[in-house]
This record gives C-alpha cells, sequence and structure tokens, in this order.
C-alpha cells in the first residue's frame, strides 16, 4: 500500500480533515515539528532542528524534503491553511514538482491522479490532473469530515540536517492584541456595504454589534472608500467568516463577497433593490433604506430590553 | 531601489460567473478585466518605496497580448517600466509560470543590479495557487516571506508584518528579497490625468517565450452547485423592525 506523509500542526479540526482525505489515498504517516496530540496513523515522525524555535517556511520545507528523500512516500499532503500553502509551495519548489493547493477530492486509481481543485476562492471548482512521481496537495479547509482515527502512532525523531540560513525567514518577533470579539469567533457580524455611504454610517451598524455581542464586517468598496480598516472585510481577498447570523447591509452580493460569509448559517440582507444578488440569495430580507430599517430594529431591541 | 512587481490579468465577474463553452474559461465576453487586490496593492506598496527610497518600479506579467491594459494602468498609477511575457495559452500552470518569469527577471537584470525587492500577490484571483512567488524565490536563489500586510525597508533588511488569529508576527529578510502581500497593506491610490497620459505613451516590452509545461493541468472548471433557498421577506422599511427583533429571539441571539 501506498505511504501518504501528512503534515499537522495546525488546528487539530483541520488537521483531521486533511486525514480524512489522506486516509482514503494510502496507509498515513503523520509528521509534526515537535510534538503532537494527534493520534490514530501508523507512524508519526517528529521534526526536531533549533532552526525550527519558530515558524520556518523554508526550514521546514527543507526538513519535510530530507524526510520525503529518506522515506520515498507517495504523497505529502496537508490541510490547506495559509502556513501550509506556503510550506508546500517551498517543498514542490525544492524538489521541483507540481502542487495542487486547496484539493476538494481525489480519484487515485491511476499514475496521473484526476482531482477537483477551488478557484477563485471557492466561486469555482477546477477538474485536473495531477503528474508527478510524488504527489503534493493541500485539501480545502472545511470540505472533509473529521477524521475520527485515534491511538498512538508508532513515534519516530527525525533529525533534519539544516543550515543556519534557513532561519532567514523564521519569525522574528511576535505581538499578541487583544482584540476582543473578531469576524472568526463573533456570533453574529453586522456587516456593511456601499449602502451605508459613509464611515459615520458604520456607527449604527456598531451599536446593533454591540447589542447582539456580535462585530462588524464590511464589503470590499467599504475598505477602498477608506471607510473602515481591511480587517473588517469579508470577502475572496479579506476575512472567511461562519456566524450564526451574517446581516448583509447595503452588500449587492458579488461572488466575491458571498465566497466569504456563504458559510454563514443565516444570512439577513436589508436592501433597497429586491432583486439584489444577496436578497434572492439571502434566507432572511428585509427591503428598505438601511439607515431606517437599522435604527428602527436598535429601538425595537432597547424598547423589548426595558419590558 | 530597484523593485519589480508580478501582476496577472483576470475578467472581474459580478454577482455569478459564466463558463465559456468548453468549460475552460470564464465567459468574459461582457466582463472587464482587472489583476487581483493582493496585486493591485503590491504595486502601490513598490510606488510608495519607490517614493521614500528612490528608484524605479518594474511590472511584469505574463499574458494575453490585451495584459498590455493592466499594465498601463500600473504605469498611470506611478510605475515605470512594463514588460509582458506573451503567452496564447489559456491558464498557464504556476511551474511554467513562474519559470517564464524566474527566466524574464534573469534577462532584465542582465548585467546590472539585481532588483532589490520583488513583490508579488498572495495567491492569483484566478487559479489561486498560492506558489508562483515561492517558485521565482527559489530559481533566483533568494528568500521569500507570504502573507505580507506591513513592509518597513531598512538599510539591506526589510521587516514584514503578517496579520495572524490574535495579533501579527515579525520577519526580517536580508535583500534582494521576494515578499507575497495581502490586500490592506496600503490602500491604492488612483491614476492622475498626468499618469493615464504618461500610460498611453509608454512603452511596453514584449518577449515571447516557449513554455516549459509542469505537471498539473486543468481539464474543466464548473462552478458548485448553489443550495437554492426561498427567501423570507420580513417586511418593507422600519416596520420590519418587531419581525426581525423576532428572529434575533428565534436564533438566541438576544
Ligand atoms: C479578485 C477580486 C477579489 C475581490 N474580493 C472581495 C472581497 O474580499 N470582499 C468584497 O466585499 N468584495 C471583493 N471584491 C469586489 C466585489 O466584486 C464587489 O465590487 C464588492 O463586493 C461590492 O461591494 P458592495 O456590495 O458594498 O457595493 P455594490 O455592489 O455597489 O452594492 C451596494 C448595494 O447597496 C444597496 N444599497 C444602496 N443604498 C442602500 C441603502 N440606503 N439601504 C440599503 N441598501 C442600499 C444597493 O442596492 C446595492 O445592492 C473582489 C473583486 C475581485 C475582482
Ligand atoms: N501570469 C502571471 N503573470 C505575472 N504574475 C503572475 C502570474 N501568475 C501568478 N503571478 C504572480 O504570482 C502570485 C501568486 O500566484 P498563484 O501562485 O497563482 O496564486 C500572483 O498574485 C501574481 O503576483
Amino acid at each position: 500500500m501506498s505511504r501518504v506523509l501528512v503534515l499537522v500542526g495546525e488546528s487539530e479540526e483541520l488537521d483531521r480533515q486533511a486525514l480524512s482525505l489522506a486516509s482514503t489515498l494510502g496507509s498515513v504517516e503523520l509528521v509534526s515539528v515537535g510534538p503532537t496530540k494527534i493520534g490514530g496513523a501508523d507512524k508519526a515522525w517528529q521534526i526536531e532542528s533549533p532552526v525550527l524555535s519558530d515558524y520556518a517556511p523554508e526550514a521546514i520545507a527543507e526538513s519535510l524534503a530530507q524526510l520525503i528523500g529518506q522515506e520515498l512516500p507517495s504523497a505529502a499532503i496537508a490541510s490547506g491553511t495559509e502556513r501550509n500553502n506556503e510550506i508546500m509551495a517551498h517543498l514542490a519548489a525544492l524538489l521541483d514538482l507540481p502542487l495542487a493547493t486547496n484539493v476538494l477530492t481525489v480519484s487515485a486509481d491511476s499514475e496521473d491522479w484526476r482531482l477537483t481543485r477551488v478557484r477563485w476562492g471557492g466561486s469555482l471548482i477546477e477538474e485536473a490532473t495531477l503528474s508527478a512521481f510524488l504527489k503534493l496537495l493541500t485539501v480545502a479547509p472545511h470540505s472533509q469530515p473529521v477524521w475520527e482515527g485515534s491511538g498512538t502512532p508508532a513515534l519516530e525523531i527525525f533529525e533534519p540536517e539544516l543550515g543556519d540560513e534557513l532561519g532567514r525567514t523564521r519569525v522574528r518577533e511576535r505581538v499578541t492584541l487583544d482584540e476582543g470579539i473578531t469576524l472568526t469567533t463573533a456570533p453574529v457580524i453586522v456587516s456593511g456595504g456601499r449602502g451605508v455611504g459613509s464611515a459615520e454610517g458604520f456607527a449604527v451598524l456598531e451599536e446593533l454589534a454591540g447589542l447582539l455581542g456580535g462585530a462588524v464586517g464590511c464589503s470590499r468598496v467599504v475598505t477602498n472608500n477608506g471607510w473602515r480598516s481591511h480587517r473588517d472585510q469579508v470577502g475572496q481577498t479579506g476575512t472567511r467568516v461562519a456566524p450564526q447570523l451574517y446581516m448583509a447591509c447595503g452588500i449587492s452580493g458579488a461572488i466575491q463577497h458571498w465566497v466569504g460569509m456563504m458559510a454563514a448559517k443565516k444570512v439577513l440582507a436589508i436592501n433597497t433593490d429586491p432583486e439584489a444578488p444577496m436578497v434572492t440569495k439571502a434566507d432572511y430580507a428585509v427591503i428598505g433604506d438601511l439607515h431606517e430599517v437599522l435604527p428602527a430594529i436598535i429601538a425595537e431591541i432597547r424598547r423589548r430590553q426595558e419590558n | 531601489m530597484k523593485i519589480l512587481v508580478c501582476v496577472k490579468r483576470v475578467p472581474a465577474p459580478g454577482a455569478r460567473i459564466n463558463l465559456a463553452p468548453d468549460s475552460r474559461s470564464i465567459d468574459a465576453r461582457h466582463l472587464s478585466f482587472t489583476v487581483s487586490p493582493h496585486e493591485e496593492c503590491a504595486v502601490e506598496e513598490a510606488i510608495r518605496l519607490k517614493e521614500l527610497q528612490g528608484g524605479s518600479v518594474t511590472i511584469l506579467t505574463l499574458g494575453n497580448a490585451e495584459a498590455e491594459e493592466q499594465l498601463r494602468y500600473a504605469i498611470s498609477v506611478g510605475a515605470d517600466e512594463a514588460d509582458l511575457i506573451t503567452a496564447d495559452e489559456i491558464d498557464i500552470d504556476p511551474q511554467a509560470t513562474a519559470s517564464a518569469l524566474s527566466e524574464r527577471i534573469t534577462e532584465l537584470e542582465g548585467a546590472s543590479d539585481p532588483f532589490d525587492l520583488i513583490l508579488v500577490g498572495n495567491e492569483s484571483a484566478d487559479a489561486g495557487g498560492y506558489q508562483v512567488g515561492v517558485r521565482i524565490a527559489h530559481a533566483l536563489g533568494r528568500p521569500v516571506i507570504s502573507g505580507i500586510k506591513g513592509l518597513k525597508v531598512e538599510d539591506q533588511t526589510i521587516e514584514a508584518r503578517r496579520e495572524i488569529d490574535g495579533g501579527f508576527e515579525i520577519y526580517r529578510l536580508p535583500l534582494p528579497a521576494i515578499v507575497a502581500v495581502k490586500e490592506g497593506i496600503n490602500l491604492p491610490r488612483y491614476p492622475t490625468l498626468p499618469g493615464r497620459l504618461r500610460a498611453k505613451k509608454a512603452e511596453v516590452r514584449k518577449v515571447a517565450y516557449q513554455l516549459k509545461r509542469g505537471g498539473l493541468t486543468m481539464v474543466s472548471l464548473a462552478t458548485p452547485v448553489e443550495q437554492q433557498t426561498a427567501t423570507r421577506v420580513l417586511g418593507r422599511g422600519a416596520e420590519a423592525a418587531p419581525a426581525v427583533v423576532d428572529l434575533f429571539e428565534e436564533l438566541g441571539l438576544l
């Protein structure tokens, strides 16, 4: 049976999703930098090196290349997080091999693999062939079930030979910020688009988000106009969110925005245009001017709280 | 400072994407074209660094002849030189792309100094491979870091800032280096009238290469199946407020 190396070390949920796909392709061996809690595989490789004192994509990729050279697996796989896509790109460049990122499905019944992968941030699916003696791929987050494997794999320490120069792209400093409720943790996102009209116009969205214990998001038009920071942008080139409720106020529903919030459990659109794509795709809609609707919602919440 | 920025011409679809009859590209007959927002920000960042430090900004693309439009746009906002590697194929794979771009960069550097900094987008808008910049870095033997939302040049190093959940990371790379940037690093400017005139007259250098095919080949594209939900209209204008607050209560949000 073919051997598949799976790089773990991101969130356990995403790692287990990648393992789920990997386990259909061969016998799984885990690879981690330092120890990992994840079990269930046949074997686990733990990479140890003083150069890997913090995240260092070049050095991690070189370690993987050395391990691959020693073990000759048929594939190396990781979850498609920002970091893993970076590490795997280094690995692919080092080995001069193709890399398929954000893969959804694989059929491995011939020499060349047939696969599908995410394009346009999720608005399109590409069918492709991957032709290489060692297949490299990352798995699109949240596209797979969570692998249930458990038990303790046979652990082996792997000590790569890493020159100090590989530390040139290692993290030098870390700064932590107390961000409170963020787009990725908020149960409700009150999001505004061009329809909000100005930076000041967001005050009423802030107020409603405050009442609901949520966060404020926005569209790219808003960040481009300088009304809000890019940290708040939802979409293909912003943040991907999955709240209980996403309130899209004055947002038309361009596909690049939609892919960032389509994982929301429920969507409520507030828009003057009943034909706006956001309205026709949403679960709930209010047709009207957000500058009238939002203050009325706030007043209604306060009225009920007083009673 | 000599800076080079790689951009990729892509269609700009609206609310939905329609595919061409052969399902191998987007039906772009009624669409305008653009570059990824990440790349727009890469161009802006290069121009800002030039304004601070002096030097020049070169824009490089691999695409069809129409990609000249995106090069001229970059000149209209302040880039100095534009370089187009022409290829008629649709959908050039990441290995072929990186090898053509690296070859052209090596040629442009020729006998003169290397580009101090090469900027790319974190991922292209269409293919989203997250790899062309890293491959160029390996081909040229230079350090590279991805996901960057802040840059500061100090002498012969570049300080790069990457946002992560709950804070940020700082990297320091020796120059020459490559950085893959993300939207949000800056707010791109709009072209000025003199800029537009300059762009119209500017020379775009063109070369054609034999591409070296890599191992990932696109077969076809498809649109994902969408769940059709019937929208429940809660009301019109301010009168909808009680129904909205009922919904909040129903979803357990209050
Ligand atoms: C490669 C690429 C990546 C992109 N990435 C992103 C991204 O990450 N995030 C993103 O958001 N966009 C992204 N975009 C841009 C996207 O295509 C749209 O341009 C953008 O989402 C539109 O923003 P909007 O809905 O606020 O504005 P518009 O499309 O102008 O819509 C405004 C809406 O507000 C409504 N409206 C107006 N006034 C009112 C009012 N008073 N009350 C209620 N409703 C009102 C209008 O009916 C309309 O529906 C990207 C584009 C490209 C090409
Ligand atoms: N055809 C191209 N021409 C110029 N630059 C490109 C091209 N394709 C990709 N790039 C650059 O490489 C980055 C990453 O692309 P990708 O690996 O496809 O996600 C893009 O944001 C561009 O800056």
